[in-house]
């Protein structure tokens, strides 16, 4: 348990810039999500704070204490990565308690610390079996299980759900959080999923190209979001971006809308005209999408209960003025 | 359910295999089975007739000091051919691995001896270590140490040696990387992170998943520290001095070729064979089990 801070963190490759300045405190027990698309530089930083990649410039330390220059066993840390990384000749048991044998705890302990772990992530059954043996979650379970035993200072993860079936996705995306706060431990998590992210963060990270574009809670983010991208990038179905020409203003701002707060009105009414291309009926909700007279593509999210209009017929689109946010020819938010 | 492809017929999988039985039957048991025939006759010193002696050859043979004297030496030059071929390559493999740039020139460096015959890498050693004129041995000659393998027998045993397994490190090598190659990064990772530093990973991730390729390894050079040699140790010393090299696949030659004991050389080949197929049994029987796959 400890605090973790990263100071202007910035990593090259050769002459390729791959992090570009990140800065975050962390508090103590926080879970942070470091969410992005592919090849945002995401791995890259949990690996810098994990010391399996040099720091090219800035400062990680954990718990107060510098850490850029340590291996990564002197970090006080642990690591669940995507696949796994299980050790395919040791037992779960051994795969488990191998980092206690390093550190020479003596054996009762070792047994005593694996089994609660076994215990706490139901892997009691397993604990002679060889990793091949094991299904894709129960695998999961063992390299938590892994990170747990140690009592690490920092939990890091890199996608390790991403290997799963999307219902043990979100039964695991449960366990995980409930378990670090049971343990009371601070983490780190990697994913380019957004829902992950939106429901496990206590705060997180929006990474564009090697910059962290926004760090806040997640209600905060997805509420007001600091650039186009994120604005884009959190929310399902995402944002509706639409030109300044488009609803008659002059300038090259873009306009944002959320799905939920556009409103399908009559043809010729609303701030827009749009024709309805198909819908989406998800049961408790509607998709529906449409395409404005510069084909640009626009999504409208409405209760089941309301008018689905036909493919082809032109409708009017409304919403609050209070609703809309505004972005420069930069991404940036007015 | 059945997984394999399975073909109808016997006659495309005969086909199939023909020229390989063929080969294994023309190139190996005919001539194990006339070696097996041999053995059991004595020719007359013209070699104009077969005395028939049943098992006298391999009685005669399993008396005679010298022929015991070669079991010794043929498992002290296996064991160190095998230990040296398989330790060197492991090391380069390692420090390959941990390479990023450059790894491709250094294992097409690596690869090299391998395409030198066993004759010719027999005289490359030789000239170095030759005792009039051998660049080695000169360099040996300034730092007052006279090497002189015609005559000292260790030195004689530590040169075909290291002439037999400098040509093997390259193949031993390109398999010893690609078995370090398939470990994957983050299990190393993963036990960096658990506190392992390099000698404990080694010893305990890497070696253990390296173990099929070790295994595959030690049967194959052991094989070819009994058979392949030949060529080394027939340039650099045949088999001198006072036999102190002569292992048992070059006492089948000596006594068969060059003392035209016949009888004799092909009794020799037939314990090779039964030497070679034990040694193999054994192998897969006992090391096989503490290898994981
Ligand atoms: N060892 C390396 N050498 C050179 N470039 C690298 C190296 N590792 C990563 N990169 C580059 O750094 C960038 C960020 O990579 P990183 O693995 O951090 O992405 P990521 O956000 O984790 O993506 P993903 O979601 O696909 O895992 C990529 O453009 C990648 O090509
Ligand atoms: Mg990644």
């Amino acid at each position: 348990m400890a605090t973790l801070t990263l100071n202007n963190v910035k990593k090259s490759f050769g002459k390729t810039d791959v992090i570009h300045g990140v800065s975050i405190d962390v508090e103590d027990g926080e879970f942070i999500v470091i969410v992005g698309p592919s090849g945002c530089g995401k791995s890259t930083l949990l690996r810098m704070v994990a010391g399996l990649e040099t720091i090219t410039d800035g400062e990680v330390q954990i718990g107060g204490r510098r850490v850029n220059e340590e291996e990564p066993m002197a970090r006080d840390i642990a690591m669940v990565f995507q696949n796994y990384a299980l050790y395919p000749h040791m037992s779960v048991f051994d795969n488990m308690a191998y980092g206690l044998k390093i550190a020479k705890v003596d054996k009762a302990e070792i047994a005593d610390r694996v089994n609660q772990a076994a215990k706490l992530l139901q892997l009691e059954p397993y604990l002679t079996r060889k990793p091949r043996e094991l299904s894709g979650g129960q695998r999961q379970r063992v390299a938590m299980g892994r990170a747990i035993v140690r009592k690490p200072a920092v939990f890091l993860f890199d996608e390790p759900l991403s290997n799963l079936d999307a219902k043990l996705r979100v039964q695991m995306r449960l366990e995980i959080r409930a378990l670090q706060r049971e343990l009371g431990v601070t983490a780190l998590y990697v994913t380019h999923d957004q829902v992950e992210a939106m429901t496990m963060a206590d705060r997180m990270i929006v990474m564009n190209g090697g910059v962290a574009d926004q760090i806040g809670k997640p209600l905060e983010v997805y509420a007001n979001p600091a650039t186009e991208f994120v604005a884009g990038f959190i929310g399902s179905p995402p944002m509706n971006f639409l030109t300044c020409g488009l609803i008659g203003e002059t300038g090259d701002d873009r306009i944002g809308i959320r799905p939920e707060h556009m409103r399908l009105a009559d043809a010729g009414e609303g701030r827009l005209n749009a024709q309805a291309a198909f819908c989406e009926v998800l049961g408790a909700e509607t998709l529906v999408h449409l395409r404005c007279v510069d084909g640009t593509q626009v999504t409208v999210r409405q209760d089941a209960a309301k008018a689905i209009p036909d493919e082809g017929t032109n409708v009017g689109l409304s919403w609050a003025g209070a609703n809309e946010m505004r972005f420069d020819s930069n991404g940036q938010r007015i | 359910m059945e997984k394999r492809v399975t073909f109808k017929g016997i006659w495309l999988p005969l086909l199939l295999v023909l020229p390989q039985i063929l080969i294994t039957a023309i190139f190996f048991f005919y001539p194990a089975g006339q070696a097996i025939w041999q053995s059991l006759f004595i020719p007359d010193p013209f070699g104009l007739s077969m005395q028939w002696v049943g098992l006298g050859n391999f009685e005669y043979l399993l008396s005679d000091r010298f022929y015991r004297a070669s079991f010794i030496t043929t498992a002290v030059f296996s064991i160190l051919v095998t230990v040296v071929s398989m330790g060197v390559a492991l090391y380069l493999a390692i420090l390959a691995d941990r390479l990023i740039k450059g790894s491709g020139t250094y294992r097409t460096l690596l690869i090299w001896p391998y395409a030198v015959a066993p004759a010719v890498a027999g005289v490359l050693w030789l000239f170095m270590f030759n005792t009039r004129v051998g660049v080695v041995t000169w360099y040996l000659g300034l730092l007052g140490y006279d090497w002189n393998h015609v005559l000292n027998e260790g030195e004689a045993m530590g040169l075909v040696v290291v002439a037999s397994a400098w040509g093997r490190i390259s193949y031993n090598f390109l398999f010893f990387l690609a078995g370090l190659q398939a470990i994957p990064r983050s299990v190393i990772e993963a036990a960096a992170i658990d506190g392992a530093h390099f000698w404990t990973r080694f010893r305990t991730i890497v070696w253990p998943l390296l173990s099929p390729t070790t295994f595959f390894l030690l049967v194959v050079n052991i094989i070819y520290a009994f058979f392949e040699t030949f060529g080394v140790i027939h340039t650099i010393t045949s088999g001198g001095p006072q036999q102190a090299t002569t292992i048992l696949v070059y006492k089948v030659y000596s006594d068969g070729f060059v003392g035209q004991d016949l009888g004799s050389s092909a009794a020799q080949s037939v314990i090779l064979l039964v030497i070679v197929s034990l040694l193999t049994v054994i192998q897969f029987k006992y090391i096989e089990r503490r290898v994981h796959y």
